[in-house]
């Protein structure tokens, strides 16, 4: 059977969450039926306002929700919210420090068939430089429905990415997740690969690979971006010594960014960014193939973890 | 319908001079700003502060308050002086306006500011800040009415016209927008840079009641907000008629004034003209 791809896992969870706290209500643009806010609609019609195909209005409809003492999610493509709304949310949310939740559909490539125009690869660094902004990446289906609820109750703004298909199922439903505390998939010792999103699968895959050569690399999934969990990431780098990230978003400004920022201030060590080429992609028949033919296949990532665990000091690649 | 005794009429002109007054101390005295559209405004805050607005300045996030959202951001100087008369803060807060470590920004910002309800200062977001509002308002039966006013430079923002429908759609007749309307804008004449012509048509044809009062009549203001609050099937839109840099004879209708400061020459003449002395230690 399909996995429950992560836009439903999400559309689902705000319907139940929806029952649970009434000061939820929700926000579309004339696309519920594509990020499935219409779950939500259906259960609770009269707090599903859909104004149209007017992003901008959407996101300031959602702060005088919030002024109003809800706890709006507004739901639009990614590449529309992030770019089209961005002065919306620079000023009316992040400035004005407003509890708006920003439900960022098709995110990524995940809207691999409509293609470029549709694909949100620079949402995390337009996001990321925004002071009060909380950004969460869920991994896969079950996870994002598991934050629907923390980032419910979590008092400020955030933006919360979701896919449009499936990923490679990770998280088990009812274990721990916690806003801003990545989590420790994997041990290993000779680097770690930081994953978000989409691409944790993909970088547990990479490690089992390694593992079959005798590298032993870990895995750390950062789901939260903004704020980064410094602990977690501080520790790889002490224990492993090489950091190999992977996301699905340009090299730019995302994951890799952050994660590059926070070790050359604290604890410089070898670094390798997999993500999205600084160009622009094609369209695709599948996401699998079209992740994998914009640079963010399982062989990318270990072709990095080779490179980066060559560049420590004294290392050697084993074969 | 409220009738207005001879002495509140007087007493609300008297406000709105004070606010004029006030208005351009404070952009004097910060060096920065923008008269022309603070003065156009007087009248409107004078109303709404010290006639209509159910606020209480010593619990400025009462949850069923009215809001007002000073969309036209840059008219701050005339929102701080109504605020601060009303009773929210101390006017001598104001006399390092500009400074850093002044709390109150250029523009409002609803968490530094007591009494400003939202954040404004990039035009356009009011209208649609104001739906979100009205809607929450409804939703908890709440006689919480949010107040908007725009400028009619603001209008040319296409944000403006999304929110106008939005407000359509929902009938929110428990949310009224104010449109300031001067016919100036910061490069010239509106009717020369983007003309807006037709104004109350564009606001009915997107599905809103639409009334033109003359904006430096308190009396008028007044009756629009009375009669705003019997209209129950859709947001009311009150076309305010207003001159630019009202009540100073050197800024009306000169885009010139609608960022720029004072003189000491020319504040004391326009407090002249006001009929407001320069305060002695202001």
């Amino acid at each position: 059977m399909a996995e429950l791809s992560m836009r439903e896992g999400y559309g689902r969870a705000l319907a139940d969450y929806g029952k649970m706290n009434p000061k939820v209500v929700a926000v579309d643009v004339d696309t519920s039926a594509s990020t499935l806010s219409h779950f939500f609609a259906r259960e609770h019609p009269e707090r599903f306002f859909n104004v149209g195909i007017a992003e901008p209005c959407a996101v300031d409809v959602g702060v005088g929700l919030a002024l109003g003492g809800h706890i709006p999610f507004v739901n639009a493509f990614a590449a529309l919210l992030a770019l089209r709304s961005l002065e919306q949310i620079r000023t009316c949310v992040c400035y004005a420090n407003t509890n708006v939740k920003l439900a960022a559909s098709y995110a990524g490539l995940s809207d691999f068939k409509d293609g470029p125009t549709h694909f949100a690869m620079t949402d995390i660094a337009n996001m990321r430089a925004l002071p009060n902004m909380n950004i969460i990446v869920p991994c896969d289906a079950a996870q994002a429905a598991a934050f629907v609820p923390l980032v419910a109750e979590l008092v400020g703004p955030v933006y919360l990415r979701i896919n449009r298909g499936s990923t490679l199922p990770v998280y088990q439903p009812g274990s721990a997740l916690q806003i801003g505390k990545g989590i420790l998939h994997r041990q290993g010792i000779d680097l770690t690969i930081v994953a978000a999103g989409s691409m944790v699968g993909r970088a547990l895959l990479a490690a089992q690979e390694l593992d079959k050569d005798g590298i032993h690399a870990r895995v750390v999934e950062i789901h939260t971006i903004k704020p980064l969990d410094g602990e977690i990431l501080l520790d790889a780098a002490k224990e492993t010594g090489a950091i190999v990230t992977a996301e699905e978003h340009v090299r730019a400004g995302g994951l890799g960014g952050a994660v590059s920022e926070l070790l050359a201030e604290t604890y410089p060590i070898p670094i390798e960014r997999v993500g999205i080429r600084d160009e622009f992609c094609p369209t695709g028949r599948n996401i699998e193939g079209l992740l994998d033919a914009c640079g963010l296949s399982v062989a990318e990532i270990i072709f990095a973890a080779r490179k980066v665990k060559k560049m420590k000091p004294g290392g050697t690649e084993k074969q | 319908m409220t009738e207005l005794s001879y002495e509140q009429i007087t007493s609300l002109e008297k406000i709105a001079r004070s606010l004029r007054a006030d208005s351009l101390r404070f952009i004097y005295g910060r060096g920065s700003g923008h008269p022309g559209g603070a003065l156009s405004a007087a009248e409107i805050l004078a109303v709404l502060y010290f006639h209509e607005l159910r606020i209480d300045p010593q619990h400025p996030d009462w949850s069923e308050r009215d809001r007002f959202i000073l969309s036209k951001g840059h008219a701050s100087a005339v929102l701080y002086a109504a605020l601060a008369r009303r009773g929210f803060f101390d006017k001598n807060e104001l006399k390092n306006w500009g400074e850093v470590d002044c709390p109150h920004q250029g523009h409002p910002d609803r968490l530094k500011t007591p009494g400003v309800d939202m954040t404004s200062g990039i035009l356009g977001h009011g209208v649609a800040v104001g739906v979100g509002l009205a809607l929450a308002a409804r939703m908890k039966k709440s006689p919480s009415r949010t107040y908007v006013l725009i400028g009619d430079g603001e209008s040319q923002a296409g944000i403006v016209w999304e929110g106008a429908a939005a407000a359509a759609k929902y009938r929110l007749s428990n949310l009224v927008v104010i449109l300031d309307l001067n016919d100036v804008q910061l490069d010239g004449p509106m009717h020369e840079i983007m003309p807006m012509d037709h104004m109350a048509q564009r606001w009915e044809a997107c599905g809103w009641y639409v009334m033109q009062v003359n904006g430096h009549s308190v009396r008028q203001l007044v009756e629009g907000l009375d009669l705003a609050r019997e209209i129950h099937d859709k947001p009311v839109c009150i076309i305010a008629r207003t001159t630019k840099g009202k009540g100073v004879s050197f800024m009306e209708n000169d885009s010139f004034w609608h960022g720029n400061v004072p003189s000491k020459e020319q504040l004391e003449q326009a407090l002249l003209e006001l009929g407001v002395e320069e305060e002695k230690n202001g």
